[in-house]
């Protein structure tokens, strides 16, 4: 049985854990502290020796990323921390943040301070006001206690920090999306090269890293590089947190070492609800390739779930029972990414339109078998044609469902439309609702 | 009707954050939904000369994301999520429960002008489904009744308070004035995490004591 491991939400229980108040009562940036009296290039390199993977969805090595950032170049350097957090089914920044801010500020002033970046930002999505309430009162705190602003700790670095609110766009959460849109364009991906680390925003070498990424980077200092790599896989180290999410007995986020199952964490967490079984499930949101009860042992790392044929992502674990129809959860998502579509790309912006008619009609019991093989022939032409990795999320839930459901797609067909009573997988079937 | 030397104030402070003035126009069209409660023809034609950009400018950034609003929206914006996993877990049916209670579809407005409704995309909630945002606060956990009854809280002027958020739910205007980064000094009411949030902790706190 693997043990959980708090770390960023270890004191989540206390009423005030979101003050700096109590972020220092647990030693809060002492890790600040520890970074400032080493060069920005040990820091670095201890990131990089950690093994920390990014946490927002590709698992790029942040260590390696700032260093790919160039040095004595006299140009402004910027940290741009993605809050954007829209991927269905992706619910962990919003908590931390809301119960634990400081982990992300002092690991911005850390990170910043790393790449010599003097102005960074957090484009923290627009639909959470209570999120942006904690997050700028922590900004404030820090600034009122010298933790930002000019010659911080009196080590002579400078740093500004900004929060920016998204306005709803999915899009913007992809990295260069986020830049345009943080530059007061509308949010649509870049073409790359050259990357962000080269021109980035406003054109001068930039890292984006996602929240969790960011908040993790002072457990690293303060505890130490063995620390972490004790915890988790051989390529996968550390902790990271888990987030627990539909037809379950208790729904929820844990922090566990990488390489945790989810039959690991449904034991810790009461199972599924009662009376139900498994059926299928996202290993990290909506765009991953979705599982079934077959996949409970894999281990929840990046070459676990690689191997496995989905992808890690934002460890999004939404849980689905017999209930489910995979063919409406599947449509509904589809139309998801067609709404979120930026539209600048026709396989994208055209294809996923296609992908809803057809879906819709396969969901209304409409076509023939032959639909099926023109949707994955469809799915072909928009999945690696397109500009940017939306569309490759748009059409990972329709092969995969067909790949472990083909028959469930056919029964809508023979028997004219849908077989399930969507009241069933309600959690308020019994009033009657 | 132009701006008052207040407003232009706060938007000439808005721009001073960035070092380049475009990036604040995201942030100064939530301050205008925080004064018009809509992004109005003469709120697109302040930001443009502020920021030396041309109308058109403006309007194709307001009109790629959802949260800016080209019509007028109530003092109470409902948000329904309605993406899969709060769709299949009851947002379908809160949704058609709620048009029936209101009288009205996705993206209308109450003809008091006091509820506009919405369906809307995985709010990063999804342990707390089935998910509601009512001027972007959360509302976890609900069904059909409880959205019932926050909409009669509402109009009777009383709503309850969100479930993590400020003890008292604060309008469109209000909220979008936060979003534009103009502080309203609620940021320590509420839970510091719900209950979902706190299962692992609390599991783990179990294991260590065992
Ligand atoms: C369509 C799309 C949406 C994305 N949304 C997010 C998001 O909301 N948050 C996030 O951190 N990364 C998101 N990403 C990944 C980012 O592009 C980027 O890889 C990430 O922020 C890098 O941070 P990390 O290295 O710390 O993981 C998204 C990518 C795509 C293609
Ligand atoms: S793939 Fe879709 S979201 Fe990405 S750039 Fe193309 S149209 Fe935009
Ligand atoms: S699906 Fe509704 S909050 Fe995530």
């Amino acid at each position: 049985m693997s043990t959980l491991s708090p770390v960023l939400s270890a004191h989540w229980d206390e009423p005030d854990s979101f003050t700096i108040a109590a972020y220092k009562r647990h030693g809060g940036y002492g890790a600040l502290a520890k970074a400032l009296k080493s060069t920005p290039d040990e820091v670095i390199a201890l990131i990089k020796d950690s093994g920390l993977r990014g946490r927002g969805g590709a698992g790029f090595p942040t260590g390696n990323k700032w260093s790919f950032i160039p040095q004595g170049d006299n140009k402004a350097h910027y940290l741009v921390v993605n809050a954007d957090e829209s991927e269905p089914g992706t619910c962990k920044d919003m908590p931390l943040l809301l119960a634990n801010p400081h982990s992300l500020i002092e690991g911005i002033i850390i990170g910043s301070y790393a790449i010599r970046a003097n102005h960074s930002f957090i484009y923290l999505r627009g639909e959470v006001v209570h999120v942006f309430r904690r997050v700028q009162k922590a900004i404030d705190d820090a600034y009122a206690a010298g933790l930002l602003g000019k010659n911080i700790l009196g080590s002579g670095f400078d740093l500004e920090l900004t929060l920016h609110a998204g306005a709803g766009a999915y899009i913007c959460g992809e990295e260069t999306a986020l830049l345009d849109s943080l530059e007061g364009f509308r949010g649509q991906p870049r073409l790359r090269p050259p990357f962000p680390a080269i021109a980035g925003l406003y054109a001068m070498p930039t890292v984006v890293n996602n929240v969790e990424s960011i908040a993790s980077v002072p457990s690293i200092i303060e505890h130490g590089v063995e620390w972490f790599q004790a915890m988790g896989t051989e390529k996968s180290k550390g902790y990271t947190l888990y987030s627990l999410s539909g037809h379950v007995a208790n729904p929820g986020q844990f922090e566990a070492p990488l390489g945790i199952t989810l039959r690991e964490i449904l034991e810790l967490a009461g199972g599924i609800r009662p009376g139900h079984q498994l059926k299928f499930w996202t290993p990290g949101g909506s765009s991953t390739p979705m599982f079934t009860a077959e996949h409970l042992d894999v281990p929840l790392d990046y070459e676990g779930v690689s191997a496995a044929g989905s992808m890690l992502g934002t460890k999004a674990l939404q849980i689905f029972d017999e209930t489910t129809c995979v063919v409406r959860a599947t449509l509904r998502w589809v139309e998801f990414y067609k709404h979120e579509s930026c539209g600048k790309c026709t396989p994208c912006r055209e294809g996923t339109w296609w992908l809803v008619q057809i879906m819709k009609d396969l969901e209304a019991g409409k076509g023939t078998e032959a639909d099926l093989e023109k949707l994955l022939d469809l799915c072909d032409n928009i999945a690696g044609r397109s500009f940017c990795a939306l569309a490759d999320g748009a059409v990972s839930p329709i092969i995969s469902s067909l790949k472990y459901f083909r028959a469930e797609y056919l029964q809508h067909l023979s028997e004219g439309g849908c077989p399930f009573d969507p009241v069933a997988s309600t959690l308020f079937e019994t009033a009657g609702a | 009707m132009s701006f008052t030397h207040e407003e232009l104030a706060v938007m000439d402070s808005i721009i001073a954050r960035y070092p380049k003035k475009r990036s604040a126009v995201m942030p100064l069209l939530h301050f205008v939904q925080s004064l018009d409660g809509y992004v109005t023809e003469r709120g697109i034609e302040c930001i443009a000369e502020k920021l030396d950009l041309s109308t058109a400018e403006v309007t194709a950034v307001s009109s790629f994301y959802t949260q800016y609003k080209s019509e007028p929206v109530g003092e109470y914006h409902v948000g329904i999520c309605t993406n899969t996993l709060c769709a299949i877990m009851g947002g379908d049916a809160i949704y058609d429960s709620v048009c029936q209670n209101l009288g009205i579809k996705k993206d209308q407005t109450t003809s008091d002008g006091k509820i506009s409704l919405e369906r809307i995309e995985c709010n990063a909630a999804c342990d707390y489904a089935p998910v509601v945002m009512v001027n972007w606060e959360f509302y976890d956990n609900q069904t059909p009744a409880s959205v019932n009854e926050l909409l009669d809280g509402v109009r009777s002027g009383n709503p309850p308070a969100p479930t993590r958020g400020p003890s008292k739910l604060r309008t469109w205007k209000e909220n979008s004035a936060v979003l534009a980064g103009l502080s309203d000094g609620l940021a320590e009411e509420g839970l510091q995490a719900g209950e979902a949030s706190l299962l692992g902790l609390n599991i783990a706190k179990s294991q260590g004591s065992k």
